[in-house]
């Protein structure tokens, strides 16, 4: 086992406790400190798999922005522990089986396809590299690129229309 | 690295945003499972991106293996966009009803 693989199963088990925690934990202030957690590990597995640029995007943009935008808006209801609504326990027990249920369901399917049997190379290719991207982005899309500037700009204007006193 | 490890990590990922969604009642931590399940579907992207990398295909024309990436990128861009609009709605929605509950939003119905 290499060290590659070790970091693989280190970086999936702290991934997955932490997405546990952020559904599990009571005060939002943790929840939303573990969903950061998540977002370093999966930062962590596009280092892994050569897509440097995505891990500098994945910290930079969630890890960073969002989720500051996250605290801020938590801190500023201050919220906590105590006052947070409750589902009744059977309505969380119906929601737990769900979930588990989907999870069994996708796992059972895709275990039965054979395009879902290949190797990912770990730590090879430089397709991630910003070079390579960079070259992708501005030559064949452009256009979504553009486009994707007025969806912010659209954004904002909602974000401040919907926010505004009146 | 087999593909079904990465296959078996991101549906775990999602599938805990899914009961997260399911479970909760705080507006906001249904919020954040959303992204967790963007997250998710983003590792399978890029997972799924380097296990084509090695085909006929994309040795021939190395920038298709970027495209999967690219389309990661958007996501991420789509995501920023509905966080601003999603928390301002969450804000609008407790500076009226002073709670981020979300069983107070039944009254949409009426």
């Amino acid at each position: 086992m290499g060290i590659t693989q070790i970091l693989f199963w280190g970086l999936s088990v702290l991934a997955i406790f932490a997405a546990i925690m952020v559904v599990a934990s009571k005060s939002p202030v943790h929840s939303i400190l573990s969903l950061i957690v998540v977002f370093f590990a999966m930062s962590g597995h596009y280092i892994l798999l050569n897509a440097q640029f995505l891990a500098i995007v994945n910290i930079i943009v969630y890890a960073g922005a969002i989720m500051v935008l996250f605290l801020f808006v938590v801190m500023l209801m201050n919220l906590n522990a105590g006052s947070e609504p409750q589902k009744h326990r059977m309505l969380q027990f119906a929601g737990l089986i769900s979930g588990g249920c989907l999870f069994l369901v996708i796992i059972s399917a895709i275990s039965e396809t054979p395009q879902a049997a290949g190797n990912v190379m770990i730590g090879t290719g430089n397709s991630g590299l910003i070079k390579n991207l960079g070259m992708v982005l501005f030559k064949d899309y452009v256009i979504p690129f553009e486009i994707s500037s007025i969806l912010f700009l659209s954004a904002m204007i909602g974000a401040v229309m919907i926010g505004k006193k009146n | 690295m087999e593909i079904k490890w990465y296959i078996g990590l991101a549906v775990a990922l999602f599938c805990t945003g899914v009961v997260g969604v399911l479970v909760r009642r705080n507006s906001i931590i249904i919020f954040m499972c959303i992204e967790l399940m963007l997250n998710a579907v983003n590792l399978l992207l890029v997972a799924f991106s380097k296990m084509h990398a090695s085909s006929p295909a994309a040795i021939a024309d190395p920038s298709i293996v970027s495209n999967a990436q690219i389309f990661v990128f958007f996501i991420m861009v789509v995501a920023a966009a509905e966080v601003s609009v999603g928390l301002a709605i969450i804000v609008m929605l407790y500076r009226n009803t002073r709670s981020v509950d979300v069983n107070f939003l039944n009254r949409l119905k009426h």
